[in-house]
């Protein structure tokens, strides 16, 4: 770094460490502190970390709502079915964003940008309004049941609503995008002569496929899975307007915790929890992405 | 029969034609080379030839086999690409098995042909780096063991030792003429480099616009260049534009500038009318200078500037009419400095009468 002094690069390097503190490690912290307190009626609902009873300062805190995570096995099937939903939909966000994002990384320049363009245009409108959308279509007398019955293809409307299937739809159609832009972007850069080199010592276009094109681009389907996969499984808007009651996921109990029962310290126990858990697909993914990231 | 034959091949890009109209034949365990400026043509030819063109029109038959519609793993050729084209996510000894393995080769033997290949490209101890960690000497050696690993009837060089700097290209042109010899497979390389093209191939296709201006050995091509392109193109050289005169009891050229017709050697064959235009090809090598005027033929000319290039020298030289020249003498010879007055003289047989 040649001609930048020494506090400038402090500030360089400060910045973003400064933006993660403020914004990501405060509010994590304030989480844990409110995890390790007591529900009270009170604003705020909770009872104080720290206090002073006329003797001193001293700390109250209780590791009880941890225990309530363990012993109620609600929680445990709600993060399990939130993991068991966002893997589905990730491994389908990577069927269907995969041939997609190969399509697009292969069409002529000028389309390459019109079509990411429309990847991205549903973001032009409000993520909530779409998942509403879907539940005016699925509904018994929704869009696509109405259209099933007058095409005369079935007689009484399907279930399609508040079920597994609206789940993983809602879930895949609004994740797809974050797939398929990284797919592109590793695709887009497989050098093409590698292929005619495939194909040139005498592998079928399948071959050269599992062969060059499938392992150049495992960092692209590690980095789209793990950008689907995170917050899919924190997930509560999809689950709450288009899996209905059954549907079990923790990002919707971490809602009910909130605002339903109003018990802070045991909702911010289910999120430390679930960042907790989040960490380790990072941690794997870091270490998984690294060498490739050398050669 | 010729190993593989070219047969009126041509291919257009939207409005340009990249190749016009080209045939040739090369035989079983010559080394070709397609030389010629960038945008010629000869890549695309190389890439037809590999099936990763299509032809517009024409044939190409490999060993008497039409291969002009089939794909590029189904034909008994293998390419060393100019990038190389090396893997990234293998290591060498992968790059080298993967055509092995299209074939379906068991396990033992594709192991022991890597060995081989290896050896045969002094990269024994490399087998298990990637190709990041190599050198592009040493990338470029792999390269060639995993394009010869298949035992290819034909083998394409593109390019091959573009990407080389200087010292280690010449080094490597050796080696690959070694290994040709060899392994005996029938190379055809393409190249932009006329010294490349020169020091290497058996025979030479000069390649302009699309079409192949000539073939020949490197020796025919240099000696004997059959039109001003490969003459200039080819080489150093002196061309003469002017009109055909008859002399003493043989051709003459009237060129501009001279005080005097410029004789010409006896025409090769065919009869060349009076006062059609013409070109003498003279390559610097054969001008002699002297400071004084010797008999027979020779130009008056200015010492413009002198390089030096430690085995030889390039004299530039300004003659009658402002028209420049070029004579290139050997280390040792007695070099006229800068201003000098000289005549530039040489034997009429020296030159080379181009008329294309």
């Amino acid at each position: 770094m040649i001609g930048i002094g020494r506090w400038a690069r402090l500030v360089l390097i400060g910045l973003p460490f400064a933006w993660l503190g403020l914004f990501f490690l405060l509010p994590l912290a304030i989480i844990v502190k409110i995890s390790l307190a007591r529900s009270a009626i009170g604003i705020p609902p909770y009872t104080p970390l720290f206090f002073d009873d006329g003797s001193g300062l001293k700390i109250q805190a209780t590791l009880a709502n941890f225990a309530l995570l363990a012993s109620d096995d609600l929680y445990l099937r709600a993060y399990l079915g939130a993991l068991g939903n966002a893997a589905l939909a990730t491994a389908l966000c990577l069927a269907v964003g995969y041939p997609i994002a190969y399509a697009i990384a292969r069409s002529p320049g000028r389309w390459r940008l019109l079509l990411l363009f429309l990847v991205m245009l549903p973001f032009w409108t409000s993520f909530l309004i779409r998942v509403y959308a879907w539940l005016a279509i699925l509904k018994p007398n929704g869009l696509l049941n109405q259209l099933l019955i007058a095409a005369g293809l079935i007689a009484t409307p399907l279930p399609l609503l508040n079920n597994v299937f609206s789940v993983e739809l809602g879930l895949v159609y609004s994740y797809l995008p974050f797939m398929i832009l990284p797919l592109y972007g590793s695709l887009s850069a497989l050098d093409e002569s590698l292929l005619e080199a495939a194909a040139d010592l005498g592998a079928r276009p399948f071959r050269a496929f599992l062969g060059v094109t499938l392992p150049l681009s495992l960092p692209g389907i590690a980095a789209g899975s793990l950008i689907v996969l995170i917050p899919a499984i924190g997930e509560f808007v999809i689950p709450d307007l288009l899996g209905g009651a059954d549907t079990l996921m923790i990002g919707k109990v971490l809602w009910d915790e909130f605002f339903n029962n109003r018990d802070w310290p045991v909702a911010s126990a289910v999120a430390v929890v679930l960042v907790a858990a989040l960490a380790i697909p990072i941690l794997l993914a870091q270490k998984f992405l690294a060498p490739e990231r050398a050669a | 029969m010729a190993l593989l034959e070219i047969a009126g091949v041509s291919k257009r890009f939207g409005a340009t034609a990249a190749v016009d109209d080209v045939s040739l034949n090369v035989e079983k365990g010559e080394l070709f080379a397609l030389l010629g400026p960038s945008g010629c043509g000869k890549t695309t030819l190389l890439r037809m030839i590999a099936g990763l063109e299509i032809p517009d029109r024409g044939r190409v038959l490999i060993d008497g086999v039409d291969v002009t519609a089939l794909p590029p793993y189904a034909r008994p050729v293998n390419m060393m690409f100019q990038s190389y084209a090396l893997f990234p996510h293998m290591d060498v000894a992968a790059n080298i098995a993967f055509g092995l393995r299209q074939e379906g080769m068991d396990r033992q033997r594709i192991a022991a042909r890597v060995g081989e290949m290896l050896a045969l490209v002094q990269m024994s101890n490399y087998g298990g780096r990637r190709p990041h960690e190599l050198s592009g000497g040493q990338r470029q050696r792999a390269a060639l063991a995993r394009a010869l690993a298949k035992m290819p009837k034909l083998l394409l060089l593109d390019e091959p030792l573009a990407a080389l700097d200087r010292k280690l290209r010449a080094e490597t042109r050796l080696e690959l003429i070694g290994i040709q010899e060899r392994v005996g497979t029938t190379f055809l390389l393409v190249t932009h480099d006329q010294e490349e093209a020169l020091g290497m191939a058996s025979r030479i296709a000069v390649m302009n616009r699309g079409r192949v201006v000539q073939i020949g050995t490197p020796a025919e091509i240099y000696e004997r260049p059959g039109s001003r392109f490969v003459a200039d193109f080819v080489g150093e050289v002196n061309l003469f534009e002017g009109e055909l005169t008859a002399g003493f009891n043989c051709l003459a050229l009237t060129v501009a500038g001279f005080d005097r017709p410029i004789p010409l050697p006896p025409p090769a064959g065919i009869a060349l009318p009076e006062g059609a235009a013409a070109a003498l090809a003279l390559r610097p090598e054969r001008l002699r200078l002297c400071r004084e005027r010797p008999a027979g033929f020779a130009v008056a000319a200015t010492v413009a500037s002198v390089s030096y290039l430690g085995g030889a020298s390039i004299v530039h030289l300004v003659a009658g009419g402002g028209r420049p020249m070029k004579a290139r003498l050997p280390a040792g010879t007695d070099c006229p400095p800068r201003g000098a007055a000289v005549w530039a003289s040489w034997s009429p047989d020296d030159g080379v009468v181009i008329t294309q």
